[in-house]
C-alpha cells in the first residue's frame, strides 16, 4: 500500500477502480473474443457501469476527503457520479446498432466511453486543481477520439479537428488561470485557495486568472461566446457520442465549475475582483453576463436550424444558460437548482437523441428535420416519446423540464435576480417555437415511401422507456430529486447560505 | 541592472502565452496551430516553475510535470486526428473545413 | 549580474523562436524553431531550480513531441502550403487586438509586483529555504500526495495511445 493511503481510500475509490478495470476488460475481451461475439461487449460495458453504480453505494451520505485530501467523497460528487453513470449506460445502450451501421469497431469505442466516464468522475470528486484538470483531460481526450471515430466520414473528421483545436486552446487558458491561482496561494487545493485568498490579493492578477478560468470552462460548457465549436461537433460526431457529449461532458464541466468557483473562490462571488462603473463585482457578474448571452443566442440560433443534431446543439447551449442562472444565484438553493436541472436535462436530452439515433438507417443519415416526417404514422410510440421530450425541453408543466426551470427561476428570484428570471422565462417561450416545430414535422403524414419502417432494437427501446419514465416521473413527483440535490448542494461546503429561506 | 525576480519570469511567460494565442488565432495551418498551443502550455509551465521557486514549494513543478504529460497525450491525439483528416481531404487549411459551417 | 545576462539572453531566444514558430512559412522550419524554443525553456527551468522538469522538458518535448510533429509534417506532404493565401486583413486585426490584451496583461503583472505581496507569498518568504527542485522532492510528491492524479494520468496516456492508433492506422 502506498504511504499515506489506507484501505478506506480504496474502498471509497471503488467506483473509479471498477470503471478502470472494466475499461481494460473490454479492451482485452475485444481482442480475445471472436468477431461474432462483438455484441457481448455492449452488455459487458453496461454491466461494468452497473457494478460501478453498486460500488457507489458506500459513498452515499459520506462527507470526507480521501487519497491525501485530493478527492472528496461527498453528496455533490455522488450526485454527479450517479448522473455520469446513468448517462454512460444509456449512451452505451443506444450505440450497438448505430455502430454496426457506421462500421465502427465496438471494442475501442466502449473503452473510450468508460475512460471518458472515469475522467468525469474525477472532475466531480476532485478538490484539487491537478486532480480536476487531469480528470478533465482524460474525459476530453476520450471525446476527441470518439468524435472522430468514424474515420471514413469527413464530417466526423472535421468535427474532431474543430473540437480538438478549441478544446486544447481552452485547456491552455484554463491552465494559465490555474497556474496564477497556485502562484497567489501556494497550493493547488481548493480549500486552501478558499481560505488563503483575500480581496485585493495580487492586484489585477486575480481578476485576470478568474477571466481565464471563466473562458476555459466556458468553452467546455459551450457558453456563448465560447460556443462556436458545439454545433459543428454535435453535428459531425456519431449521434450517441453527441448525446453523451451534450449531457456527460456538460455536466462534468459544470461540476468542475461549481467546485472551482463555489468551493474554491467563495469570497469573490459578489465582489472582491474590482469595480466597474462604481459597482464592485465578482465572478457572479461574469456568469450573469454569460447566462443572459448564452440563453438568448442559443435560442435565437436554434430557430432557423434544419438539422436536428444542430438544433439540439443550440438548444443545449441555451440550456447551459438556464443552468448558469442557478450558479449566479449562488445560494445553496441556486446550486441545488442547477443540479436538479442538470439531472432532468440529462434524461430529456438523452431521450431526444435516442430518437435521432433510431432514425439512422441503412441509407438515411436521418438527422434532418424532414427525416422526421410521418414518424407518428409509422412509429407512434417513438413519436409520442419525442413529443414528451420536446415539451419537457421547452418547459411545459406536467413534465420534468418544467420543474427544472421552475426551480432555477425560483432560486434566481429568491436571490434577488428578478431580471435574470424574466429573461429566462422569455427565452423559454421563444424556445417553444422550435421544439413545437419538431413535433409538427413528426405529425405531418406524407403518403410516401419516405417514412419507411425501421426496427427499434430492444436496447434503444429500453433507453426510450427509461428516459420517458424519468421525464414524466420527475415532473409529477420531483421531491425525490429535489431532496437529493439539496443535500448534495449543501455538501459543496462553503456555499453561503443566504438563500435557505 | 535590477536582479531577476519571479516577476521577470511571469512577464516572459505572459509574452510567450500571448504569442501562442496569436498563433492559434492567425495561422491557418492546423499543425502550426497545434505548435502554438504547445507554446501556450510552455508558458504555463514557466509560470508554474517560477511560482514554485518563489514559494519554495515543489507542488508547482509536479503540476508542470502533469501539464507535460497532458501535452504529450494531446500531441499524439491531435496528430492522429490530422492524419485521419488528411487521408480524406488532402488539405490542412482550417478555412477549407467547410462541410460543417465553421 | 551573470544571472541577468543569462535571463535576458534566454528570454530573447525564447520569444524570438516563438515569433518564428508563429510566423514561419515552412512547416518544417516551424518545427525546428519549436525545438530550439523548448530547449531554451528547459534552460529557464534550470535557472529556476527545477532541474527534473528541465530534463523532462528535453526528453518529452524535444525528444518526443517534436519528433512526432516532424513525422506528421513529413507524412502529410503538402503540394501547396496551406498558408499560400493568408487573409492579411484578418490577421492584422486579430493580431492588433491580441497585442493590446498582451500589453494589458503585462501591466497587470507589473502592478502586481508593485502591490502588496499575497499572503501566501509572505508566509512562504518567512519559512526557511528548503531544497526544492531536486528529483527527490518532486518524486516524493508525485508518488505520495499526487498518486491518484498520477494514476489517472496513466489512464490518460493509455487513452491517447489507443486513440492515436485508432485514428491514424489505415486498417484495423
Amino acid at each position: 500500500m502506498p504511504p499515506g493511503f489506507s484501505s478506506s481510500d480504496f474502498y471509497y475509490l471503488m467506483p473509479e477502480l471498477v470503471i478502470t478495470a472494466g475499461a481494460l476488460l473490454v479492451l482485452a475481451l475485444d481482442v480475445l473474443l471472436p468477431r461474432a461475439w462483438e455484441r457481448v461487449l455492449s452488455w459487458v460495458t453496461v454491466a461494468v457501469i452497473l457494478g460501478a453504480g453498486l460500488a457507489l453505494v458506500p459513498s452515499a451520505g459520506q462527507n470526507l476527503t480521501i487519497a491525501r485530501d485530493l478527492v472528496a467523497i461527498d453528496g455533490f460528487a455522488t450526485f454527479f457520479k450517479v448522473l455520469f453513470l446513468v448517462a454512460a449506460a444509456l449512451t452505451v445502450l443506444m450505440s450497438p446498432r448505430y455502430l454496426t451501421l457506421e462500421n465502427v469497431h465496438p471494442g475501442e469505442y466502449y473503452f473510450l466511453v468508460l475512460c471518458a466516464t472515469l475522467g468525469m468522475m474525477f472532475m466531480a470528486g476532485g478538490v484539487d486543481l491537478i486532480t480536476l484538470f487531469i480528470g478533465l483531460e482524460t474525459m476530453a481526450v476520450s471525446f476527441y477520439v470518439l468524435t472522430g471515430i468514424i474515420r471514413p466520414n469527413k464530417r466526423s473528421n472535421e468535427a474532431a479537428i474543430k473540437y480538438f483545436v478549441l478544446g486544447a486552446f481552452s485547456l491552455g487558458l484554463l491552465l494559465y488561470g490555474m497556474s496564477i491561482l497556485y502562484g497567489l496561494t501556494g497550493s493547488t487545493h481548493l480549500r486552501v485557495i478558499a481560505t488563503s485568498l483575500v480581496a485585493g490579493d495580487g492586484g489585477l492578477l486575480l481578476p485576470f486568472a478568474v477571466m481565464l478560468l471563466v473562458a476555459g470552462i466556458g468553452f467546455k460548457i459551450a457558453a456563448v461566446p465560447f460556443h462556436m465549436w458545439a454545433p459543428d461537433v454535435y453535428e459531425g460526431a456519431p449521434t450517441p457520442i453527441t448525446a453523451f457529449l451534450s449531457v456527460g461532458s456538460k455536466a462534468a464541466s459544470f461540476a468542475m465549475l461549481l467546485r472551482i468557483f463555489v468551493a474554491g473562490l467563495p469570497a469573490f462571488r459578489a465582489d472582491g475582483l474590482g469595480t466597474a462603473w462604481g459597482q464592485p463585482f465578482g465572478w457572479g457578474a461574469f456568469f450573469y453576463v454569460l447566462a443572459v448571452v448564452t440563453m438568448t443566442v442559443g435560442n435565437l440560433a436554434a430557430l432557423t436550424q434544419g438539422n436536428i443534431k444542430r438544433l439540439l446543439a443550440y438548444s443545449s447551449i441555451a440550456h447551459a444558460g438556464y443552468i448558469l442562472i442557478g450558479i449566479v444565484a449562488g445560494s445553496t438553493r441556486g446550486v441545488s437548482a442547477a443540479l436538479v436541472y442538470l439531472m432532468i436535462y440529462a434524461f430529456m436530452q438523452l431521450g431526444a437523441f435516442a430518437v435521432v439515433v433510431m432514425l439512422r438507417r441503412k441509407d438515411i443519415i436521418g438527422d434532418e428535420l424532414k427525416d422526421l416526417t410521418g414518424l407518428y404514422a409509422t412509429h407512434p410510440g417513438a413519436a409520442i416519446a419525442m413529443l414528451v421530450f420536446m415539451l419537457s425541453l421547452g418547459g411545459i408543466p406536467p413534465t420534468a423540464g418544467f420543474m427544472g426551470k421552475f426551480w432555477v427561476f425560483g432560486a434566481a428570484i429568491d436571490a434577488g435576480y428578478v431580471w435574470l428570471a424574466v429573461i429566462g422565462v422569455l427565452n423559454s417561450a421563444v424556445s417553444l417555437y422550435y421544439y413545437i416545430r419538431i413535433v409538427v414535422f413528426m405529425w405531418i403524414s406524407e403518403e410516401e415511401e419516405k417514412s419507411a419502417a425501421f426496427g427499434i432494437s430492444p436496447a434503444v427501446a429500453t433507453v426510450l422507456a427509461v428516459t420517458l419514465a424519468m421525464t414524466v416521473l420527475l415532473g409529477i413527483y420531483p421531491r425525490l430529486l429535489f431532496d437529493f440535490a439539496q443535500a448534495s448542494a449543501a455538501s459543496l461546503g462553503s456555499v453561503p447560505s443566504l438563500g435557505l429561506r | 541592472m535590477t536582479p531577476i525576480t519571479p516577476y521577470h519570469y511571469l512577464v516572459l511567460s505572459a509574452a510567450l502565452f500571448m504569442l501562442g494565442v496569436i498563433g492559434v488565432m492567425t495561422r491557418r495551418n492546423i499543425i502550426i496551430i497545434f505548435m502554438s498551443i504547445e507554446l501556450m502550455l510552455n508558458a504555463v509551465n514557466i509560470n508554474l516553475a517560477a511560482f514554485s521557486q518563489q514559494l519554495h514549494n515543489a507542488v508547482g513543478q509536479v503540476f508542470a510535470i502533469f501539464v507535460v504529460a497532458v501535452a504529450a497525450a494531446e500531441a499524439a491525439i491531435g496528430l492522429g486526428i490530422i492524419l485521419a483528416f488528411y487521408r480524406n481531404k488532402e488539405t490542412l487549411n482550417i478555412d477549407e473545413m467547410n462541410i460543417l459551417r465553421w | 549580474m551573470f544571472e541577468s545576462i543569462l535571463f535576458y539572453t534566454l528570454a530573447a531566444f525564447i520569444l524570438g523562436f516563438g515569433v518564428l514558430v508563429v510566423t514561419a512559412r515552412n512547416t518544417v522550419h516551424c518545427v525546428v524553431f519549436l525545438v530550439a524554443n523548448f530547449l531554451c525553456v528547459a534552460m529557464i527551468y534550470v535557472m529556476l531550480g527545477a532541474e527534473f522538469l528541465a530534463i523532462i522538458q528535453v526528453l518529452v518535448y524535444a525528444g518526443g513531441i517534436v519528433v512526432l510533429y516532424l513525422f506528421v509534417v513529413m507524412l502529410v506532404n503538402l503540394k501547396r502550403g496551406p498558408d499560400a493565401a493568408p487573409d492579411r486583413r484578418r490577421q492584422s486585426r486579430v493580431g492588433f487586438v491580441l497585442a493590446a490584451v498582451m500589453l494589458a496583461e503585462i501591466s497587470a503583472i507589473l502592478v502586481y509586483s508593485a502591490a502588496r505581496p499575497a499572503s501566501a507569498v509572505a508566509a512562504a518568504a518567512a519559512t526557511p529555504l528548503q531544497t526544492v527542485g531536486n528529483t527527490e522532492v518532486v518524486g516524493m510528491l508525485l508518488y505520495t500526495d499526487y498518486l491518484i492524479p498520477f494514476e489517472v494520468a496513466s489512464m490518460l496516456l493509455l487513452v491517447a495511445m489507443i486513440g492515436a492508433i485508432l485514428l491514424a492506422k489505415k486498417e484495423i
